[in-house]
Order: C-alpha cells, then structure tokens, then sequence
C-alpha cells in the first residue's frame, strides 16, 4: 500500500456517512438506490460519497450493468483496522487496568484523608 | 475487540491525517487519573498493554523539558521501549510530551486532556505525528506485526466506527 492509497483510505474513513456506507456494504454488495434508503441525503450527495470511496479502493463496482452494485474492497480497510486494533488492544488493556487501579488509589485516600 | 470495555469504551478516531485520539471516560476524579499518568509510582501497575508485560523502568522528570524513559517486558525476555520530553505540565488538566519508540520510528506529539464532570473524568489522548508520511511509516511498523483479522472482525471494526 503507497503512502497515497493509505491518506485516500483515512480521508475517506474521515466522514460518518462514509463509514456508514462502508458498514452497509460489510453486510453485501447494494446499487446506489439501496445505499441512499437509509440516509437522508440525495442520490447526488451519497454519489458523490461513493466517488471518494471508489478512489480510496474502498468500493468497486459489481459486474450486474443494471444495478451497478456497489461492493466493499476489504483489503485496504484491513491494513488500516490491524493497525488501529494493535493500537487499541496496547490501550484499551491499560485503561482497564487503570480502572482498577483509579479505584485502590480512591480507596487509599478515603482511608488516609486528603493531604 | 471483544476486550472492549463495556462500561467505558475507548473511542478511536482519526480526525485528521497526522492524528490518532482516542477519548475515554474514569470513574475517578481528574487528579487522580492525573497522577496515575504521571507518577513512576502509578505508571507501572497500570501502562502495560496486553497481559504479560511488566514495566520494569519507569523514569519520570515531571518538568518542562525533563525526559521520561519506560521500558516494558514481556515473560519471554522480549523488551520494548520508548522515551520522550515533557512539554507542558499542567496539573490535573492538561500534558503534553514528545514520544519516541526509536528506530523507525517517528517521534509524535501527545497531548492529554483531562476534563471532569460528577466526579468522572473524561480522557483525551491525541497522538500527533510530525507528517503524513511519517504517520504512513509508522502504521507499516505496526502493520507488520498485525495479526490477520478475518471479514467478520473487519465487520465489527465497522460497525463500531460507523
């Protein structure tokens, strides 16, 4: 993946509706009629969308010449959400950890008072 | 994610092409979770990532300019560490140092924020890299480590950033 193609991919990921496309076609392949139902924008606007997830690699176009579905292109979504897990697995570990240990220093300072 | 803490999720964006942040919320007074992050004292019992990692150095020079050095370990001998100077100390509200793993690595900025409402404390971290392409290169460091996530993991990474 060239450092182009990975900024394409977050700028793309950068907007809800974008994601919200892209969480759709994780289910299956849809035509653009189907990806506007649930939003309330028009078919140019979500179009318009659709065209900055196709040059981000993100989305395809299935081979049906009527419906011209669109489809979801994992791969580069793949790197980007293996980067992001290895990073939220060091994090979130930690966190609840720090949970925990907030807790033992809220207890600690009931039983010695405030200095 | 199944990790995930269900009582209080960590938010992870990507608001822009140089940043990371991720946003948490504590159920404990913001001077508290201030001192947690900036004692050598608290650091170790709780900074360790994934199960298996002990932090056996811990150097904190709390002051503009003062360096920090962590080293982790994991049961295997295997050794990770990162350095870094302090920016601005601002007790309990606000830290901001550099953060360096070496190597390839490129040094980021982090920035945390610390706001507290009823007694909680909402966290944000944001992790500033000095380029996009410094950015890229660190995300192909992590990468290459990466387990293979299957489509329907993929999926759930979706959902959860949708």
């Amino acid at each position: 993946m060239t450092p182009a193609r990975l900024d394409a991919t977050f700028a793309a990921l950068a907007d809800p509706t974008r994601r919200a496309i892209l969480a759709r076609l994780a289910s299956g392949e849809a035509s653009v009629t189907e990806l506007c139902a649930p939003f309330a924008m028009s078919q140019p606007a979500i179009s318009k969308h659709l065209k900055v997830l196709e040059r981000a690699g993100l989305v395809s176009r299935g081979r049906d010449a009527q419906r011209r579905p669109r489809r979801l292109e994992a791969a580069p979504l793949k790197e980007v959400a293996e980067w992001a897990d290895r990073y939220r697995r060091f994090w979130d570990a930690s966190y609840r950890r720090l949970d925990r240990y907030l807790q033992q220093m809220k207890k600690k300072e009931k039983r010695h008072g405030r200095d | 994610m199944g990790a995930t803490d269900k009582a209080n999720p960590t938010t992870f964006t990507t608001p822009s092409d140089r940043e990371v942040v991720m946003t948490r919320v504590f159920d404990a007074p913001r001077r508290l979770v201030f001192e947690a992050w900036t004692s050598p004292k608290h650091l170790p019992h709780w900074m360790l990532g994934p199960e298996g990692w002990t932090m056996p150095v811990c150097e904190i020079d709390l002051r503009p300019g003062g360096a920090w050095h962590f080293v982790w370990r994991r049961v295997d001998g295997t050794e990770m560490g990162m350095r870094g100077v302090y920016k601005e100390i601002k007790p309990p509200e606000r830290l901001v140092c550099t953060e360096s793993w070496g190597g390839d690595w490129p040094e980021t900025i982090n920035t945390l924020v610390l706001s507290e409402k009823d007694g909680k404390t909402t966290m944000s971290q944001t992790v500033l890299y000095p380029s996009k392409e410094a950015r890229d290169a660190a995300m192909k460091t992590g990468m290459k480590d990466g387990a293979t996530v299957s489509f329907d993991r993929l999926a759930d990474y979706l959902r959860k950033i949708a």
